[in-house]
């Protein structure tokens, strides 16, 4: 089904493209503790990809991985085409790679909107004198970035509290107010780190809806850590299914729940 | 007079309006929206420009001469502009109520054949598509909001920019038909075909003439003295008579600018941002406001609250009296004065009405202690009564007569009689044309000479003139004593305490009343707060012993002031349940406008009624709900049955008041 620089079409005619990011052979040591073993898998252009398994199968440590914030041991992590050196976060921030977290890491004493705004931070180009002065360039810059800002708040439907301190919002909210911010960042790729954690069944019917629509209106390249298989089967195109650090299966919704290797793992059988 | 009654200078139509207010004043704003966090704004030159690419856009579509062209959303000024693109191009535009769902939207799109549907977004768009089946004459919809329907197949769907972008390329072609579509219209055309909610059966299609629209306009924007610069906020249903009234036909007679909130939730903060000069809203949003106020105060410090409790006592006593002119003593005014710079100038500046010179409330009655409250701030509220079928206004309260247990005297041009049923008619030049497709209903509202029944019981107080509404006239009915019954009366005493939501009374027939409450999970959910009470859900906070016990301390102070009425004191509540879940438009028990529907509300809890009747302590039952996405599920609870104290009355006794 998949060809290797083609790409495909999903059941609901969406195109997806190339490869963005290829995974191969990572491995992700901590002194003794192997966290992940050997995986490769890629995302491609346009699509929604999750990362499940459950809890310590090494799903964060692999988002990490992605995102330049660990460096494996052995592998190499591809990044349009190229092999991806060692960087730092804010390096990789600026190759339009762009995340959330599990535990919500806002900042809690401001609004909203300036929130929002500090998403938009790798595409300033002023300095922090002319910022200061406030003129010319400066002022243009914020405009335009305002704007993609506001944008973004009329997307996630959260004009409401635009200008509420965040530590004042309920924990649903917060994490819609920490999608708003990746999404300023105007990402190629979008890493979710559970997103999905901790909500009523509402709150993740919604926040799917808003990834969804995030896929559809923007093209962002999901990628998607969760361990709530319902949401998962709905929402993405492909999954990886991870176990104790390895990859215990790979390819769309269907195919992973019929694999027997996942259903024992989620099930619980003993491994030896 | 007679002039007018004809349309003044030419102005016959809500198009002909426009076309003057583009050309006299076209540089001043007509609508503005927030959008992307700033307040956009369109000019009355604009506004037209933006009408006429729209209707030569619809002309291009294929639309007709008396097509019905439905309008669903919430307000938007593309909407206001859809339905005067719609007559234009001499459609009949039907604004629906955007929270109806599909089954209701159904019923409506199919009664008035509508061939076009102009839909806000994409959840609109979703429930015209899940009934398109059932629709026979309906061909095209046009939706605002392109955001999750790219992937919609779009042979019939098309994008409002996009209709436009057409209409301004087709203008060589359709230019001269438009034009001759505009002049068209006359006095007796129809305006608009607006549904109302139906509080008995399936909604009804009220078919509003122009002279119906623009002489209730001009007539009410004479009697409160509306000029172009009025500023007023657009958020109310735009199916609903009132908003076509004050959004399309005041806006347009007086040339005023409406300004349309950025989502329904803020509605509020945009309510301050743009502190409107002419304000309109049903008691219901007088109610959360004052509630909110309460709920905020009492978390302020002791300090605040000491200023603020000195204050208001203050503002009660004598701010009435200063805001209708009366006499008041220098020391009065001077310490009003201090308490407008420290207490009201900023809690009316909080609730965005530094600016109001003539608010109105309507639809329902209101508490006179929150009628007081903000009247006693300074703030011109007053209260109309009307109805759909009259285009609004049937009776209005002029300045300085403003009262809150009447609902004034009859607007300019508006005759009125009370029957010998106390039902009350009226016959005015805003008298509707006829009921769509309904020639039995409509000869049953209105006789040959123009009088219509508007279901109301009431009288004309003798010495002011004023008239005062009892309840419908159907509700009115006789307990098993002969005595009068009238649950809206003690509903409303009910429902003016801030803990209660919703009230029901029942007794029609028996030998005592009894009624049904709903609490104010607002109100409620913050004393539990406060107190240290943890609740779950609605409904255990509803069946709480204090919360009980607070509820059966309203219920008798009520049962006092009923008492105290002659006529209407065996209405008494003798005993009640407070029920477990909300009363809802979507499970049927309210209408969209939020009234009792009395009937559906018997049938569903007939167990519990029953249960008020046979003196049991408590009952269990099982309630079907519907969720907001239209899927059904159920509840079940066991409620307290309580009784209430009563005030035993006298009959010979002379009230003493």
């Amino acid at each position: 089904m998949l060809d290797a620089s083609e790409g495909y079409t999903t059941a609901d005619g969406r195109k997806i493209g190339g490869v963005v990011m290829e995974m191969k052979n990572i491995t992700l040591r901590f002194g003794g503790v192997k966290a992940i073993t050997d995986i490769s898998f890629d995302i491609r252009e346009g699509e929604i990809r999750a990362i499940i398994g459950p809890n310590g199968a090494g799903k964060s440590s692999m988002l990490n991985v992605m995102s330049g914030f660990y460096v494996p041991q052995e592998g190499e992590v591809w990044f349009r085409g190229k092999p991806r050196p060692q960087m730092k976060p804010y390096e990789v921030a600026r190759q339009g790679i762009a995340r959330t977290f599990q535990n919500i890491a806002l900042f809690e004493g401001m609004s909203v909107l300036d929130n929002v705004m500090t998403g938009r931070l790798t595409h300033m180009r002023t300095g922090m004198f002319s910022q200061a002065l406030w003129k010319g360039r400066a002022e243009a810059e914020e405009t335009a970035n305002r704007e993609i800002a506001e944008k973004i708040i009329d997307f996630l439907e959260i004009q409401a509290i635009r200008k509420t301190p965040v530590a004042r919002l309920p924990y649903g909210l917060k994490k819609r107010v920490e999608l708003a911010r990746a999404l300023a960042a105007e990402p190629k790729l979008l890493l979710l780190d559970e997103p999905m954690a901790g909500m009523n069944v509402e709150e993740k019917e919604d926040m799917s809806r808003f990834i969804l629509d995030v896929n559809d209106e923007f093209g962002t390249t999901i990628a998607l850590i969760e361990h709530d298989m319902g949401v998962v089967m709905d929402l993405s195109d492909r999954v990886v299914v991870m176990d104790y650090g390895k990859k215990i299966g790979d390819g769309t919704p269907d195919e992973v729940r019929n694999n027997q290797e996942v259903i024992d793992a989620y099930l619980g059988v003993e491994h030896d | 007079m007679a002039q007018t009654l004809t349309g003044a200078e030419g102005l016959r139509s809500i198009p002909a309006l426009l076309h003057r207010n583009a050309t006299k004043f076209g540089s001043k704003p007509a609508y503005r929206e927030k959008e992307f966090g700033i307040w956009q704004t369109w000019t009355w030159e604009e506004t037209a420009q933006e009408i006429e690419d729209l209707a030569l856009g619809l002309l291009n579509l294929g639309v007709n001469e008396g097509d019905f062209i439905a309008v669903i959303g919430r307000n938007r000024p593309k909407l206001y502009w859809s339905i005067v693109a719609a007559q234009r191009v001499g459609a009949i535009p039907v604004p629906l109520y955007q929270d109806a769902n599909a089954e209701e939207m159904a019923y409506v799109l199919g009664h008035c054949g509508a061939r076009f549907v102009i839909a806000g977004d994409q959840e609109q768009v979703d429930k015209v598509i899940e009934i398109q089946d059932q629709l026979q004459q309906f061909e095209h919809m046009i939706y605002l909001d392109p955001r999750g329907l790219r992937k919609y197949d779009h042979t019939h769907l098309h994008q409002y920019s996009h209709v436009q972008d057409q209409g301004r390329a087709a203008r060589d072609e359709f230019g001269a038909e438009l034009a001759r579509r505009s002049e068209k219209p006359d006095y007796d055309s129809t305006c608009v075909m607006l549904y109302t909610s139906g509080t008995t059966g399936k909604p009804k299609g009220v078919v509003l003439s122009n002279r119906n629209v623009i002489e209730s306009a001009r007539a009410s924007s004479e009697f409160d003295g509306l000029s172009r610069e009025e500023e007023t906020l657009a958020y109310l249903p735009m199916a609903w008579v009132g908003d076509f009234i004050f959004s399309i036909g005041q806006a347009f007679w007086c040339g005023f600018c409406v300004n349309c909130p950025e989502s329904p939730d803020t509605m509020m903060t945009d309510l301050r941002e743009i502190g409107p000069t002419y304000y309109f809203a049903p008691p219901r949003v007088f109610e959360t406001q004052l509630t909110n106020v309460m709920i905020r105060m009492e978390d302020a410090g002791a300090f605040k609250r000491k200023m603020f409790d000195h204050y208001m006592a203050h503002a009660r006593k004598v701010g009435p009296a200063i805001l209708d002119g009366k006499p008041v003593s220098a020391a009065d005014r001077l310490k009003y004065r201090i308490g407008d710079l420290l207490v009201y100038g900023p809690l009316k500046n909080t609730l965005g009405f530094s600016r109001v010179r003539v608010g109105y409330t309507a639809g329902e009655a209101i508490g006179p202690e929150i009628f007081d409250f903000y009247r006693s701030l300074g703030i011109n509220l007053k209260q109309l009564y009307g109805q759909t079928e009259a285009t609004v206004f049937i009776t209005a309260q002029p300045d300085g007569e403003v009262r809150s247990d009447t609902v004034g005297v009859p607007s300019p041009g508006v005759e009125l009689k009370i029957a010998d049923s106390g039902e009350v008619f009226y016959r005015s030049p805003g008298v509707f044309v006829e009921y769509y497709k309904n020639p039995e209903s409509t000869a049953d509202t209105k006789d040959a000479e123009g009088w219509v029944a508007t279901g109301d019981a009431g009288f004309i107080e003798e010495s002011t003139g004023h008239l005062r509404i009892i309840d419908r006239a159907k509700d009115v009915g006789k307990m098993a004593s002969g005595a009068l019954f009238a649950p809206k009366f003690v509903e409303n005493k009910l429902k003016f305490y801030p803990n209660i939501l919703e009230a029901v009374v029942f007794g029609a027939g028996r030998d005592t009343c009894t009624a049904f409450i709903n609490i104010d999970l607002s109100a409620v959910g913050n004393w539990a707060e406060r107190n240290n009470i943890a609740y779950a859900s609605y409904q255990e906070l509803a069946g709480h012993p204090h919360v009980l016990e607070t509820i059966q301390s309203h219920v008798e102070e009520v049962n006092k002031s009923v008492a105290e009425d002659e006529m209407l004191s065996g209405c008494q509540v003798h005993r009640f349940v407070v029920l477990h879940k909300e009363l809802d438009a979507d499970d049927g028990e309210l209408t969209r406008t939020r009234k009792v529907r009395r009937r559906i509300i018997e049938e569903k809890f007939a167990d519990i009624i029953a249960a008020l009747y046979d003196g049991s302590p408590r009952i269990s039952t099982v309630t079907e709900v519907t969720y907001e996405d239209g899927r059904k599920g159920s509840i079940k609870a066991t409620l307290e049955v309580r009784d209430a104290k009563v005030v035993s009355v006298v009959p010979q006794k002379v009230a003493a008041k």
